[in-house]
């Protein structure tokens, strides 16, 4: 080894770890520039401003326009209190259900039942649901006419109501995994167990003492993923359009009907439209913010109350059957897609087809190639890049010991900031520069939400783990990098997989990033699902649906089987995930 | 002298544009057109929310990719309107030669909007070898779109005609007008629906029963005068606000796709239906979505027809690809496997007499099911009103019914 | 053996502007110098400070000399202080033998034989491939020992080293843990709770 060797390793030294500080500025760097460029392009031709078509004054004739348009009122309501239903009653019950279950096997088994049910896409889990539940769905059918007394489907309104009540069961159904998922994972900081002990030794019930005592400390630590449910619910495009209101539409969706109107100047509507999508989603995280503050308010007059409780089981009860509820219909959802992907001609009320065939399945075959490459290669990308990034982020904040965690809240914006919002503002950019949609930019677009929410999944763990084993390989001579390498690394290995399943099932899950940035050039499983919705075909609409949840499902059981397999003689690291 | 070098200069600049346009292929050279289309990928830009439609694109993809070498991709919409939205926006970005889209299926209010806005290559359309088949001198419905001349800048590709099928095991003697439609709806209320416009089927139907009420219907052929809509329209919105109550789901929810429609026809909810293609209720025998006793017909009345085409928008950076594929698509072969009720079933825009007698006798082998109505049995085509009218009935409907 | 003395020269430490101890000794090779305190008296930021990873929120003053060597300012991994827990803290992703390699310098000449001398030195010939997870509580305090000498440290820090083990084990361990590092002639600071540890190391004892 020469001295010219020594001296290149210790400028890739350097290099490398100039990278590693500047990692989180970057990744807050290329997470908020589209966002806020975005939004801020988004908001000139809401006020008049987008020479390209014609629009050179300021003006509020736009948004005179918006208000004026048909229904409008009632998209930003449907939004609106799906905002808030959606998080207030799948928090609630996911609340309750652990009240009920903390610490009993009932909980561990269920933990198990709802990780893959969080690999649903929600495109596929809202198929699922509109499947089982529609007038002509498997519930009717079952229960028809033995139960019903009906021989052909009722004239009810159930799938694309006008309130939006579909919609909002369906998004509860889905985010109920996802926070319980979230609450589990945060559960061991706190000490739940010590805590509900000492309430239950002072005479409270179980579930009672579970909900004063743990509740106040486990929220803040989930507080950001009700954010995202919040803002999920208040702008989904790909749900609202497979089982939300269509007479009007929810307001996000209307506001991509009047973007990709051929009359143009709509879409200074549509921008308009988008700022306004961006104030309900704000309102309702205030709004929300508000009850928490009720909420707090109640329950510390509660406990300070010194009351018992009576309805401590009833409470424990509602729990148990709600979330129960919730993963039936999951499972339920997808037993009807199965059903129909393989169904033949089916005639209501008949409980299973008349006969069965795999012409859905041939069908999609033929045109699987091309979306599903798409959709391998972009989710594939965006992971790797993703969890790359974010490790970089967290070692930096190991090794450096800064903690960045004030402003690293801000990359959590593109979970809050409304899709449509910020994609305009981007789409009218690569417009105007003429930038050929690829899918390099796809992938991109896609980062903007795999980065996020591997972050989330990650960076509890990457911060819990024993520093004394940093310090301990330190202490042996190993430099920071072979600490990084042959310690860390390894003993988090089963996190950093599910940290990347998260990231995978994320960006397979992209509806509108794929659709708009991508300009229906790049296919994906997602896009031609949600296109196929307009079809109505329901064996090919299964097919597509079950394909595009079979993805992150794989994800889901490499990440927990790879650590099993690579750990398998090593007994202390199980049950690390 | 300098002053002189830079108008020389600037007029080079401005020149250079035009050499780039040349690059553009000439419809009226065929074979040189096949040969530049060799290698080129065409985006072929369609709505994609007929599976059956969308398994006709991709056998017509590949067989233009074994021919000629050219390959297409299909970019699945949800409304064509997207990519007119796409291309005019890409004419105001100033991208005058590498736009998104090299194809687009496209008719009426698009066409007009692309043609008004001067979007369009062309005329390049009567120049395609197999435009001959069309015999459009004899059937001048090919060179009009909604009453908009073609011009050669859009070439036929299938035709369609509102038609209803029904269950004949449930309801024997079905409504042959939409007079007789309002009184049977009112006897069985939640029985029939239609697609929400601006749904294309959904607007054709407000069409078709604004031409079965009015008297005159001169007007509707030509461009909207905006103070005569309420006057003329009258009849139609009266008629709707009979009709809906007795709509499925009271006419508070639509179906968002003839498909989804035709799925209600499956499952039992709705007995009476409407669909563009003549064969609709054959191929959805065949796919095993309705049951075998479904049958169609046409409103005694005539009832409303249009062909659909294919245009290339001035930008398109595959043109030859383009015009390769969409001859193609004209051949007795395409025409032929896409008539056929299991993949399309949709009207052959050929006419039958320039057709060799072995293509005519395929086309007559063609078992096109009982349920499909025959040439014979369209009865009346009512031609489309002017495509201003189809944008100010969506725009009225939605006003009243879309959101209250 | 080297002999190595290890100096704390006037250390002071504190938490914001609370000043939490000030030590000045001189600990010689084969000594064990025991610092003992209630909680947050500043015992383990005494080790943290010598091993070169205090948290930030603490300010520390005063020289730390390893025979002639200013450690302060230098990286942990290249101070040659060796540590050990209150756990035996083998790496669990690692096997026995893994653990042990992990310490020896990189320059060392064929780690197979030390690493296998290693083991039979603790009495755990064949052990190379087991998971660590599978031995005895003294087995791995005995890996976790001799993990620490093959890094070839020149002084050595104890944690509350034997605080976790059983009453029966505790005695062994210790005493086996005292005897191997006087046999390497490396000074070292313990620190501790308990009376006992304090007596059987047999040095000086600053209480705090």
């Amino acid at each position: 080894m020469g001295p010219a060797r020594a001296s290149l390793q210790a400028v890739l030294r350097g290099g490398a770890q100039w990278g590693l500080r500047g990692a989180p500025w970057f990744m807050l760097l290329i997470l908020l520039a589209p966002v806020v460029l975005g939004v801020g392009l988004t908001v000139l031709p809401a006020f008049g401003y987008l020479p390209a078509i014609g629009g050179e004054g300021l003006t509020l004739n736009h948004f005179a326009a918006l208000f004026a348009a048909p229904g409008l009122s009632h998209s930003v309501m449907v939004s609106m209190v799906s905002a808030l239903v959606t998080p207030l009653l799948a928090l609630l019950l996911v609340l309750l259900f652990l009240a009920a279950a903390s610490g009993t096997r009932l909980e561990s088994w269920m933990r198990r039942l709802v990780s893959p049910l969080l690999a649903i896409p929600h495109a596929a889990a809202a198929f699922g649901l509109a499947f089982l539940i529609a007038p002509s769905g498997l519930l009717m059918r079952w229960l028809s006419p033995s139960a019903t007394g009906f021989s052909s489907p009722p004239d009810v309104l159930i799938v694309n109501d006008y309130w939006g009540l579909s919609l909002m069961l369906a998004l509860t159904v889905k985010e109920i995994p996802f926070l319980l998922l979230m609450a589990l994972a945060a559960l061991p900081q706190i000490e739940a167990d010590k805590r509900v002990n000492i309430a239950r030794s002072l005479g409270y019930r179980r579930g009672l003492a579970w909900l004063l005592t743990v509740t106040p400390a486990l929220y803040p630590l989930i507080r950001l993923p009700v954010y995202a449910v919040i803002a999920f619910a208040s702008a989904t495009v790909d749900v609202a359009l497979i089982i939300g209101p269509n007479l009007p539409y929810t307001l996000s969706v209307q506001v991509l009907q009047w973007f990709n109107d051929p009359d143009l100047s709509l879409r200074f509507m549509a921008a308009a439209g988008a700022l306004l999508q961006l104030g309900v989603t704000l309102s309702a995280l205030l709004l929300w913010r508000g009850l928490e503050v009720v909420f707090a308010l109640l329950g510390r007059r509660y406990a300070l109350s010194g009351h018992r409780g009576r309805a401590d089981s009833v409470l424990r009860g509602i729990g148990l059957l709600g979330v129960a509820t919730a993963v039936l219909l999951s499972i339920g959802g997808v037993v009807a897609l199965v059903l129909n992907s393989f169904a033949g001609f089916w005639r209501f009320p008949e409980n299973l087809p008349r006969s069965w065939n795999l012409r859905a399945w041939e069908n999609a075959s033929l045109d699987l190639a091309s979306p599903l490459a798409n959709t391998l290669i972009i989710a594939v990308l965006a992971t790797l890049i993703a969890i790359a990034l974010v490790i970089a982020v967290l070692e930096s904040e190991q090794r450096f010991q800064k903690r960045l965690s004030p402003s690293l809240i801000l990359l959590y914006l593109p979970l809050i900031v409304p899709q449509i919002a910020f994609l305009f503002g981007i789409i009218v950019a690569t417009e105007f520069l003429q930038w050929t949609p690829n899918i390099a930019m796809v992938i991109f677009a896609h980062l903007l939400f795999v980065l996020p929410y591997s972050f989330l999944a990650l960076s509890e763990a990457y911060r819990r783990l024993d520093p004394r084993w940093s310090q301990l390989a330190a202490t042996l001579g190993a430099s920071q990098w072979q600490v990084f390498w042959k310690v860390r690394l390894p003993l988090l290995l089963a996190p950093c997989l599910t940290a990347m399943a998260v990231g995978f099932a994320v960006s397979i899950s992209q509806y509108l990033a794929s659709q708009l940035i991508g300009a229906g050039r790049v296919s994906t499983l997602t896009t031609e699902a949600v296109a196929l919705a307009s079809g109505g075909n329901r064996s090919i609409i299964a097919v597509w649906a079950l394909l595009q949840a079979v993805l992150p499902m794989l994800g889901f059981m490499l990440a927990l089987f790879v650590p099993r397999l690579v750990w398998r003689n090593r007994k202390g690291m199980r049950g690390s995930a | 002298m300098s002053r002189s070098l830079c108008l020389m200069l600037v007029g080079l600049f401005c020149l250079l544009p035009i050499n780039v346009f040349s690059d553009s292929p000439d419809p009226g050279n065929w074979e040189q057109v096949v040969a530049s289309a060799r290698g080129q990928t065409v985006y072929f830009d369609a709505w994609a929310g007929d599976p059956q439609i969308n398994r006709y694109i991709a056998w017509a993809a590949e067989q233009t990719q074994k021919r000629y070498g050219v390959e297409i991709v299909h970019v699945k919409l949800s409304d064509t309107a997207e990519a007119v939205s796409r291309i005019l926006a890409e004419k105001l970005a100033g991208n005058t030669e590498t736009g998104t889209v090299d194809l687009l299926w496209v008719n009426g209010e698009n066409f007009a909007t692309l043609k008004q806005n001067a979007l369009l290559f062309g005329p390049w359309a009567e120049q395609l070898p197999n435009f001959a088949l069309v015999d459009a001198d004899k059937r001048p419905e090919m060179r009009e779109d909604f009453t908009i001349a073609v011009e050669g800048l859009e070439s036929p590709w299938t035709r369609s005609q509102l038609i209803y099928y029904f269950d004949s095991e449930i309801l024997p003697s079905p409504p042959t007008n939409v007079h007789a439609l309002l009184a049977w709806a009112q006897e069985n209320p939640g029985q029939f629906t239609y697609p929400r416009p601006p749904v294309f089927l959904g607007s054709t139907f407000l069409k078709q029963v604004l031409l079965e009420l009015v008297e005159d219907r001169e007007p509707l052929y030509k461009p909207l005068v905006t103070e005569e809509f309420a006057r003329i329209t009258a009849p139609l919105w009266s008629y709707l606000d009979q009709l809906h109550p007795s709509l499925l789901r009271g006419g508070r929810s639509f179906p968002s796709s003839g498909t989804q429609m035709r799925r209600m026809m499956g499952d039992g909810e709705i007995s009476l239906a409407i669909s563009l293609s003549p064969a609709e209720a054959s191929a959805g025998i065949a796919a095993g979505e309705l049951p075998e006793t479904v049958r169609s017909f046409v409103s005694d009345a005539g009832s409303i027809g249009n062909v659909s085409f294919l245009a290339v928008p001035f930008n398109a950076r595959a043109k030859a690809g383009a015009m390769v594929f969409a001859n193609f698509l004209l051949s007795a072969q395409a025409q032929l496997q896409a008539y056929r009720p299991e993949v399309m079933g949709s009207t052959t825009v050929l006419s039958m007499e320039q057709l060799s007698a072995q293509e005519r006798a395929a086309f007559a082998n063609v078992d096109v099911g009982s349920a499909t109505l025959p040439p014979e049995a369209l009865g009346k085509t009512l031609q489309e009103p002017h495509p201003d009218w189809v944008g100010a009935l969506e725009r009225e409907w939605v006003e009243r019914y879309g959101a209250r | 053996m080297n002999a190595h003395q290890l100096h704390l020269k006037s250390v002071r430490i504190a938490l914001q502007e609370r000043q939490l101890l000030e030590i000045d000794a001189v600990i010689e090779a084969g000594e064990v110098l025991t610092v003992m305190g209630p909680s947050g008296a500043g015992k383990s930021s005494l080790l943290a400070y010598v091993a070169g990873f205090l948290a930030p929120a603490f300010t520390a003053s005063g020289d730390i000399l390893l025979d002639t060597e200013l450690l302060n300012g230098l990286a942990a991994e290249h101070r040659r202080v060796g540590l050990l827990f209150q756990d035996p803290m083998l790496f669990p992703h690692l096997s026995v033998a893994g653990n042990l390699r992990f310490a020896i310098p990189a320059d060392a000449q064929d780690k197979e034989a030390i690493v296998s001398q290693a083991l039979a030195s603790i009495g755990l010939q064949g052990f190379a491939k087991r998971d660590p997870d599978t031995l005895s509580g003294g087995q791995k305090s005995r890996v976790a020992l001799q993990r620490l000498l093959l890094s070839q440290p020149k002084a050595v820090l104890l944690d509350e080293p034997f605080s976790r083990l059983d009453a029966h084990l505790r005695r062994e361990v210790r005493e086996f843990v005292f005897k191997r590092l006087r046999e390497a002639g490396l000074p070292a600071i313990m620190v501790t709770h308990d009376r006992e540890d304090a007596e059987a190391a047999n040095g000086v004892v600053i209480a705090l």
